[in-house]
């Protein structure tokens, strides 16, 4: 590997100058890369180290879970964990009424913010900059000083207890963040496929559709993932807003898994690894569109 | 349904620019009723809500300045942004600080390194409450990793959850564990320098350090920028993990009551609205002056590639 760049830097260098110099600087290059190789062992240890505790800890036996010194791997595989676990309260309920949120605020988000970004990406009306100077600006503000009037207007909505206010307002804008990055992704597609369209008959609608949707899958997987994220790990909107237990979502479900003193250690260190697994399972999946995505948007103003 | 109204609207023979407005507005106003519907009606009922005693049972009474006065002589308040700040304080830059590392230490090609990446990423998709429960055990004083691995190097136990010292360097160490989702918009940004630039300076003998110092990290500087204030406003409106781990409580004694821990707990604990809007009116303001610092004294020394178009 390494003999192949130094060739390729060989038959690249053509200034005669720099031959000394980059003897030094080849010498010195390589320290960098065996300290970075070294560095990124060792930090992807630590990054690793408490979900290997994690998953160990989830098949131990109450005895060994307070073993020291502690116990790596557990004599006996104790999978019985997990299904204690998981019928201590009927997750499969909380899994259901969850997917459901999910769902329905991927679908949301994903229309609901292309629709707008295509606005703000690829028309010109007046009045535009100054709304997106509002996006931006929503995207700065603190969510925390709307939870207490949001709260009071769903009551008066009528919708506490239900999943709506935990749906419905994704429907409108999708959230300034995805805006802001599907416009930025939109900015990036070239302007004559959609002029060509356009004398081929083709609304704003059919180019937004047809044209645009179908060219910016990376972005919107990468908005669908943080959106299908924020709401499967979203506990502060449940807590406020689901009520009767047959509403609860699994991380409702979980983190009274700590106050009640009733649920041992290696319970709830099965249920963790549980809720975890089909998130690291997704990323798998998804990741190749993810980091693309990111990468492509580029994030810049 | 939209195509419907734009093919009514062209019967009536629009200019083009009308026409231009009235489509880009209909492409656009799902964000304009979402922002006067969830945002806007809001801030103003919020700003209502400051000058009430409301429990959710009886009508909202006006109150006058009371609540307002209060927040000068509330105990918990104190404690409370004491808590919030200090976090933010040591928890943003050591994020920062460890995302860029991690970003520069995978912008390399080589077989592997996608493993690297997603290692590194992952605990930071991690579901917040398993997050807390994981690290409710690392932290565990008898038989958690963290002081397994302390005391193994000769170190005392430290009653990490339990000890006013110690809760909130906890807090900051396991947001550490989370530098991932930084890391990934720096290491985005780190793939958009054209190899050009570090020719150039390698040509002007530049090595390593000159390349990170003088190419590097000027033109991330945006995105070190955004990062930066975005790190801000959401280590400032922590949750979750510390709802999680203290069940509620903010606990040993409010050491980590968070300010949003507290407007929850104010609101929909003690079920006092008009309080809880008061406060949150502060975490507003506070946000907004630490902001408005952040962008007066670093936004101008930011380096644009292009200039804005």
């Amino acid at each position: 590997m390494s003999t192949i760049d130094q060739s390729a830097n060989g038959t690249q260098l053509k200034w005669p100058a720099s031959k000394h110099s980059s003897r030094i600087y080849f010498r010195r290059d390589r320290v960098w890369k065996w300290a970075s190789n070294i560095a990124l062992v060792i930090m992807a240890f630590i990054m690793v180290a408490p979900f290997f505790w994690l998953v160990s800890s989830s098949l131990k036996s109450q005895i060994e879970i307070f073993q020291s010194p502690p116990v790596w791997i557990p004599e006996r595989l104790h999978f019985e964990n997990y299904t204690r676990a998981l019928t201590i309260k009927p997750f499969g309920l909380y899994l259901v009424n969850t997917l459901k949120i999910v769902i329905l605020n991927v679908v949301a988000v994903v229309l609901s913010s292309s629709f707008a970004a295509y606005g703000f990406a690829r028309l010109n009306f007046p009045g535009r900059d100054f709304w997106f100077g509002i996006v931006m600006a929503t995207l700065f503000l603190p969510y925390a000083i709307l939870i207490v009037p949001s709260f009071m207007i769903f009551t008066r909505l009528g919708w506490v207890d239900s999943i709506a206010p935990l749906t419905v307002p994704l429907f409108f804008g999708g959230g300034a963040f995805n805006i802001f990055l599907l416009r930025q992704f939109f900015r990036t597609i070239p302007e004559e496929l959609s002029d060509a369209a356009r004398i081929d008959g083709c609304s704003e609608f059919g180019i937004y559709w047809r044209i645009i949707m179908p060219l910016s899958k990376p972005a919107l997987v990468t908005v669908a993932l943080f959106t299908f994220l924020n709401a499967w790990n979203d506990l502060l909107g449940p807590i406020i807003y689901l009520r009767s237990p047959n509403n609860f979502t699994v991380a409702v479900g979980l983190s009274s898994f700590r106050s009640t003193l009733d649920v041992s250690w290696d319970l709830q260190l099965a249920a963790t690894t549980a809720v975890t697994l089909p998130i690291i399972v997704l990323f798998f999946f998804s990741q190749r569109y993810f980091i693309r995505g990111i990468v492509m948007t580029g994030l810049k103003g | 349904m939209a195509t419907s109204s734009i093919s009514k609207t062209s019967k009536i023979r629009l200019t083009p620019t009308m026409r231009r407005t009235i489509v880009g507005y209909i492409f656009i106003s799902p964000f304009i009723l979402g922002f006067i519907f969830w945002f806007l009606i809001p801030a103003l009922a919020s700003v209502y809500l400051t000058f009430q005693r409301w429990n959710l049972i009886s009508p909202p009474t006006f109150v006058g300045f009371d609540n307002i006065e209060r927040l000068f002589s509330d105990p918990l308040l104190g404690q409370s942004l004491k808590a919030t700040i200090l976090f933010t304080a040591f928890s943003v830059p050591l994020n920062m600080a460890l995302g860029f590392f991690l970003a520069i230490l995978i912008n390399r090609t080589f077989r592997g390194i996608a493993i690297f990446r997603t290692l590194f990423y992952i605990p930071s998709i991690v579901p917040a409450i398993a997050t807390a429960l994981l690290w409710a055990w690392m932290f565990n004083t008898e038989f958690g990793l963290v002081n397994i691995l302390i005391t193994a190097f000769g170190g005392p136990k430290i009653p990490w959850l339990q000890s006013t010292t110690w809760a909130i360097p906890a807090f900051v160490l396991l947001s550490l564990w989370g530098a991932g989702s930084s890391m990934i918009i720096f290491l985005a940004g780190l793939q958009g320098i054209p190899d050009i630039y570090y020719e150039a300076a390698e040509i002007d003998g530049a090595g390593p350090w000159a390349k990170l110092r003088h190419v590097t990290l000027p033109v991330m500087s945006p995105i070190i920028f955004f990062n930066l204030v975005l790190g801000l406003i959401g280590a400032f409106q922590s949750f979750t993990i510390v709802y999680l781990i203290t069940s509620g409580t903010g606990g040993p004694e409010n050491a980590t009551l968070f300010l949003v821990l507290y407007i929850y707990r104010t609101a929909f604990r003690n079920m006092n609205m008009g309080y809880a809007a008061t406060v949150s009116w502060v975490l507003f303001f506070i946000l907004m002056i630490l902001s408005g610092i952040v962008f007066r004294y670093l936004g101008r020394r930011v380096y644009y590639e292009h200039e804005a178009e």
